[in-house]
C-alpha cells in the first residue's frame, strides 16, 4: 500500500542531527515560560500570548505524535484521534469542574453550575471520583484507552482495514460529538466545561500556572517522543511497519497481527488523551465541538504535511501547520480554509513523505 | 322511466329550499316584536337551518337590523338596505334600529353558530361542525342530519358526522347511541377516543361496546402511528439512498474514496437555487424551475467530478488513504469557497405547489407531498442507474475497466477516459441529491456534511459494488433510524444505528449484499 515511504528510523548521521535538533528545540522551547518573566522592554521578552500558544501547540505534537504511531507505523489512518483527545480532555475538566465547588454562579457546595441548572439533585455516578487529580488523570488515559480497545478490537478482529476503518473511527467521533451535545448526557451539553478557577492549587489564568502547565506538556512530550522512539526501534516496531506494507503476509508467517494493531492503537489513544488533558487547562474550555470530524483530520494532515512514520515529522508538522493556522487566521481569515485544503491536496500529490521527506532527499 | 325520476328530483330539489322560505318568512316578524317574541324567533330561524337566516341574524348581532314602521325588516347590504324577506332594495329612511337584551344575545349565540353550518363558505361549516363536537348537545341532532343531507364536501361532511354521533351520544334515545359509539369507533381519532371515555363514565350500561369502539380506535391509531413512522423511515431512507448511490458507483465500482461527496451534494443544492433564480426573471419558465434544475445539477456537479477526477484523483490510484486526506481537502475548499461566493446563510429554495402540502391517504395517513416526491425520485434515479450500468455501451465498459483494466485496454477500451466518465457520472448523481435536498434541508455550504458520514454506513452496511445492497441499506438505516426516535431521540438514535452497524460488519465484513466469486478478490 505504500511501500514508497521511506524506512523509519533515518540511519548513521542524520539520527544523530536529528537528536541534535530536537535536543536544541526542547531547550529553546524551555526558555520560553522564563523569557515571559523578563521585564516587558526587554529585547528578549516573550509574551503571554507566545507562551499559552506554544502550550498548547505542544498538546497538538503530542496528538500528532500519537496518529503517527498509529498510522506512521501501524498503517491505522484513525480519522477519530481527536475524540480520544477531547475525552481526555473532559476527564481532566471533569476534575476542574469539580474543584470550583461553591464558587460557582449558583453557590451548590458539590454540584456545577449547569447541573444545578438543569435540576440534578445529585451528582451522577460517573463523576465520583473526578475530585481526585491522580483519578482524573487515570481517567483520562483509560477513558480512551478502553474506547480505542472496544472499536479496535471489533475492527481489527474482523479484519477492516484502509479506508475502511477510516470511516468507522469518523463514524466514531461523529456519534460521540451528537451524544455530548446532548444535555442528559451530564457533561454541560452544548456548553461543556469552562470557567475554571484552579488545578493542585494554583489558580490557572496566572503566568505560574502557564508556566507549570507549559513544562508539564514538554515533559509529557519528551516523554512520548522516548517510548514512541523505544518502541518503533524495537522488534515490535519492525513488525508494526510490516503488518503497515504487508498485513496478510505477517499474519502468515504467525504474528498476532490483531494484538499488534490493538496496542499500538490503545497506547496511541491513551497518548491522544493524555494531550487532552494537558490541552483543557491551558485554554480554559472543553465543548463538544472538540468532537467534530474536522478536527480529527486537522491532526492528521499535521502529521502528513510534516511527514509521517518518522515521529520527527508528526512534530515539525503540528507546529508549523498551527503556527500557519495563527498567522493565517489574524492577517486572512477568509483564506484559512483554502490553506488547508490546499495542504491536503499539495502533500498526498507531490510531498507523500511530507517535509521531513524533503530534508532527507537534499542532505543525502 | 328515468325521466321522470329526474322529473320528481328536479322538483324535489326545487320545492326543498321553498318550503324552507316559507318557514323563514313566517318567523321573520317576531323579530320586529318585543324583547321575548324576538328571542324566540331567533331560536326558531336557528333551528331551520336556512342560509337566508344567516345575514339577518348577523345584523342583528351587529345592531344593524332595522325596523321600518310598517313592520317589515331591513337589512344592510353594500351601502343600501334589503328586504330581509323578499331580498329586493328598500329604503331605510324612518326606521328604527332593533334593540338587543341579554336573553336575545344568549339566544342568538347559539343559533348563530347553529347556523354556520348551512354557510355558503365551507371552511366556516367544518368549523361549526366542529365547534358542536365540543359543545354537543340533544337537540343539534335534527339540525346536524338536515346540513349532512346537504353537504357535498367530503371532509366537511365527515366533521359533521363526527359530531352528529357526539350530540347522539347525550342524546337519549338509546339506538342513536349505539350507533354513535359504533361511528365514533370507525372514526378514529383521539378526540373520539377521549369523548367515548367521558361516555364511558356516564353510561355504565354501554360500557362493552364503548369499550370495543376504543379498542378499535387504538388499533386505527397505532396503525396509523406505525404507517406515518414507515412513511418517514422510507422517505429519509430515499434522501440516503440518493446521497450513497454517486458513492455506490465512486466508491462501490471505482473503489475510489471521494470525501468531496458530500460537497457536490451542497454544489447541486446551489445549482438548484441558481437556476430558480435565474428563471425568476423568465415568467413562463418559472414554474419549470425545479424540473430544469435535475439536468443543470447534475452537469455542474459531473463537470466538477471529471475535472476533480482528471486533475488529481488519478494520480492517486491504488494509495486509497491519500486519496482520502486530498479529497478531504477539496470538500473543504469548494466548501469555503460556495461560502465566500454565497454567503454562510441559508439560501432559499421555494417547492413548486404540486410539492408543497400534505396528502391524506386512505386511514387518515397524513404524507408531506414534498417528502413523498423525494421518494418516487429516488427510485427513478436508482432505476436510471441501474440502467446506465447495465444496458448502456458506457455501462459495459465501465464494468470492464474495474473487472480487468489492461484486458479492458487491449480491447480498445480507452480506460482513463471511461475513468473521468464514471467519476462524473457518480458526481452527477450527487448533484441529483442535492435538488432533493433542496426541497427539505437548509441550502447552506455545510450541507452535504450531515449526510456524508451516513451515506458511507449506507454503502459499507449494504455491501461495496451493490445496487441492491445500496437500496436496502438506504431504506433500512432510513427506517430503523425513524423508528429507534421516538423512545430514543433523533440523536441517541444516530448513535445506536452507528454501533449497530460496526456490529453487523462484525457477523458481514463485506456488507448485506456481499460480492462472491472474482470480483470480491480484488
Amino acid at each position: 500500500m505504500s511501500a514508497t515511504l521511506a524506512s523509519p528510523a533515518p540511519a548513521g548521521t542524520g539520527r544523530l542531527t536529528i537528536r541534535l535538533v530536537l535536543l536544541g528545540a526542547v531547550l529553546l522551547l524551555a526558555l520560553l515560560p522564563a523569557l515571559n518573566r523578563l521585564p516587558a522592554d526587554s529585547a528578549l521578552h516573550v509574551s503571554d500570548f507566545i507562551v499559552s500558544i506554544t502550550g498548547k501547540w505542544i498538546t497538538y505534537a503530542i496528538l500528532a505524535l500519537a496518529i503517527d504511531l498509529a498510522w506512521g507505523y501501524a498503517g491505522i489512518l484513525s480519522l477519530g484521534h481527536g475524540a480520544f483527545f477531547a475525552l481526555g480532555g473532559y476527564a481532566i475538566g471533569m476534575h476542574l469542574m469539580r474543584l470550583i465547588g461553591p464558587r460557582g454562579v449558583y453557590g451548590h457546595p458539590t454540584l456545577p453550575d449547569f447541573m444545578v441548572f438543569l435540576g440534578y439533585k445529585d451528582l451522577p455516578w460517573y463523576w465520583l471520583g473526578f475530585e481526585h487529580f491522580p483519578y482524573a488523570i487515570l481517567m483520562a488515559m483509560a477513558v480512551p484507552g478502553a474506547l480505542a480497545a472496544v472499536v479496535g478490537y471489533l475492527a481489527f478482529r474482523s479484519r477492516i482495514t484502509g479506508v475502511y476503518l477510516s470511516i468507522i473511527t469518523q463514524a466514531m467521533t461523529y456519534a460521540l460529538m451528537l451524544a455530548f451535545f446532548r444535555n442528559d448526557m451530564g457533561f454541560g451539553g452544548n456548553n461543556g466545561f469552562t470557567d475554571f478557577k484552579e488545578l493542585l492549587g494554583m489558580p490557572l489564568n496566572t503566568a505560574n500556572a502557564r508556566a507549570a502547565l507549559f513544562y508539564a506538556s514538554l515533559a509529557l512530550l519528551v516523554a512520548s517522543v522516548l517510548i514512541c522512539a523505544r518502541i518503533t526501534r524495537s522488534k515490535l516496531g519492525r513488525v508494526l511497519v510490516a503488518i503497515r506494507d504487508a498485513e496478510s503476509r505477517v499474519r502468515f508467517l504467525g504474528y498476532d497481527v490483531t494484538r499488534h494493531k490493538l496496542f499500538v492503537f490503545v497506547l496511541s489513544a491513551m497518548l491522544a488523551g493524555l494531550a487532552g488533558a494537558l490541552y483543557v487547562p491551558q485554554v480554559g474550555i472543553i465543548n463538544p465541538g472538540e468532537f467534530s470530524p474536522g478536527n480529527s483530520i486537522e491532526a492528521v494532515i499535521w502529521v502528513a504535511v510534516g511527514g509521517r512514520g518518522t515521529l520527527v515529522g508528526a512534530l515539525l508538522g503540528a507546529f508549523s501547520v498551527n503556527a500557519l493556522k495563527t498567522w493565517l487566521t489574524t492577517v486572512a481569515p477568509d483564506l484559512w480554509l483554502f490553506a488547508l485544503g490546499g495542504l491536503f491536496v499539495a502533500v498526498t500529490l507531490f510531498l507523500p513523505r511530507g517535509l521531513v521527506g524533503l530534508f532527507s532527499k537534499t542532505t543525502t | 322511466m328515468t325521466r321522470f325520476i329526474l322529473r320528481i328530483a328536479v322538483f324535489l330539489l326545487l320545492a326543498l329550499p321553498a318550503r324552507a322560505q316559507d318557514a323563514f318568512t313566517g318567523a321573520l316578524p317576531g323579530l320586529a316584536g318585543g324583547f321575548g317574541e324576538i328571542a324566540a324567533s331567533v331560536e326558531r330561524l336557528g333551528s331551520l337551518g336556512d342560509p337566508r337566516a344567516l345575514p339577518v341574524l348577523r345584523a342583528l348581532q351587529d345592531g344593524t337590523l332595522r325596523k321600518a314602521a310598517d313592520g317589515r325588516l331591513l337589512v344592510p347590504q353594500g351601502t343600501g338596505f334589503v328586504d330581509a324577506a323578499t331580498g329586493q332594495p328598500a329604503d331605510a329612511a324612518g326606521a328604527e334600529a332593533v334593540r338587543l337584551n341579554n336573553r336575545v344575545r344568549q339566544a342568538l349565540r347559539g343559533a348563530l353558530g347553529r347556523l354556520q353550518l348551512v354557510s355558503p363558505d365551507a371552511a366556516e361549516r367544518g368549523a361549526a361542525a366542529e365547534a358542536i363536537f365540543r359543545s354537543r348537545g340533544a337537540d343539534d341532532v335534527p339540525l346536524l342530519q338536515a346540513a349532512i343531507r346537504r353537504e357535498a364536501v367530503p371532509e366537511v361532511r365527515a366533521k359533521m358526522e363526527l359530531a352528529l354521533a357526539a350530540a347522539q351520544l347525550v342524546a337519549s334515545d338509546e339506538s342513536a347511541k349505539r350507533e354513535a359509539v359504533a361511528r365514533l369507533g370507525a372514526a378514529g381519532t383521539v378526540e373520539a377516543r377521549a369523548l367515548l371515555l367521558e361516555a364511558r363514565a356516564t353510561n355504565p350500561g354501554m360500557a362493552t361496546a364503548i369499550d370495543v369502539s376504543i379498542a378499535s380506535i387504538d388499533r386505527t391509531l397505532s396503525f396509523r402511528r406505525a404507517a406515518e413512522t414507515l412513511f418517514q423511515g422510507l422517505s429519509l431512507g430515499s434522501v440516503l439512498l440518493l446521497a450513497a448511490l454517486g458513492l455506490a458507483v465512486t466508491f462501490g465500482v471505482m473503489g475510489v474514496i471521494n470525501m468531496a461527496h458530500g460537497e457536490f451534494v451542497m454544489l447541486g443544492a446551489y445549482a438548484t437555487y441558481m437556476v430558480q433564480e435565474f428563471c425568476r426573471g423568465v415568467p413562463w419558465l418559472a414554474p419549470w424551475s425545479l424540473l430544469l434544475s435535475v439536468p443543470a445539477a447534475f452537469l455542474v456537479t459531473a463537470a466538477c467530478g471529471a475535472a476533480l477526477e482528471r486533475g488529481l484523483i488519478r494520480h492517486l490510484y491504488g494509495r486509497p488513504l491519500e486519496t482520502l486526506l486530498m479529497t478531504f481537502g477539496v470538500g473543504m475548499i469548494l466548501q469555503q469557497a460556495v461560502r465566500l461566493a454565497f454567503g454562510a446563510q441559508n439560501r432559499e429554495v421555494i417547492s413548486p405547489a404540486w410539492m408543497q402540502g400534505t396528502l391524506t391517504l386512505p386511514g387518515g395517513i397524513a404524507v408531506t407531498q414534498n417528502r413523498l416526491w423525494i421518494i418516487v425520485f429516488g427510485l427513478i434515479v436508482l432505476a436510471l442507474v441501474f440502467a446506465a450500468i447495465r444496458l448502456t455501451r458506457f455501462g459495459l465498459e465501465m464494468r470492464a475497466v474495474v473487472q480487468n483494466r489492461r484486458i479492458a485496454a487491449t480491447m480498445g477500451i480507452r480506460t482513463g477516459r471511461v475513468d473521468a466518465m464514471t467519476f462524473a457520472f457518480g458526481s452527477g448523481l450527487a448533484g441529483l441529491a442535492g435538488v432533493a435536498l433542496s426541497q427539505i434541508d437548509n441550502v447552506s455550504p455545510n450541507l452535504g456534511t450531515g449526510y456524508i458520514i451516513d451515506s458511507f454506513m449506507v454503502v459499507v452496511f449494504g455491501g461495496v459494488g451493490s445496487l441492491a445492497g445500496t437500496l436496502v441499506g438506504a431504506m433500512t438505516l432510513g427506517v430503523v433510524n425513524k423508528v429507534l426516535e421516538p423512545w430514543a431521540g433523533a440523536v441517541l438514535a444516530k448513535v445506536f444505528v452507528l454501533v449497530a452497524i460496526m456490529l453487523f460488519i462484525q457477523r458481514r465484513p463485506k456488507g448485506l449484499f456481499a460480492l462472491k466469486g472474482r470480483a470480491a478478490e480484488s
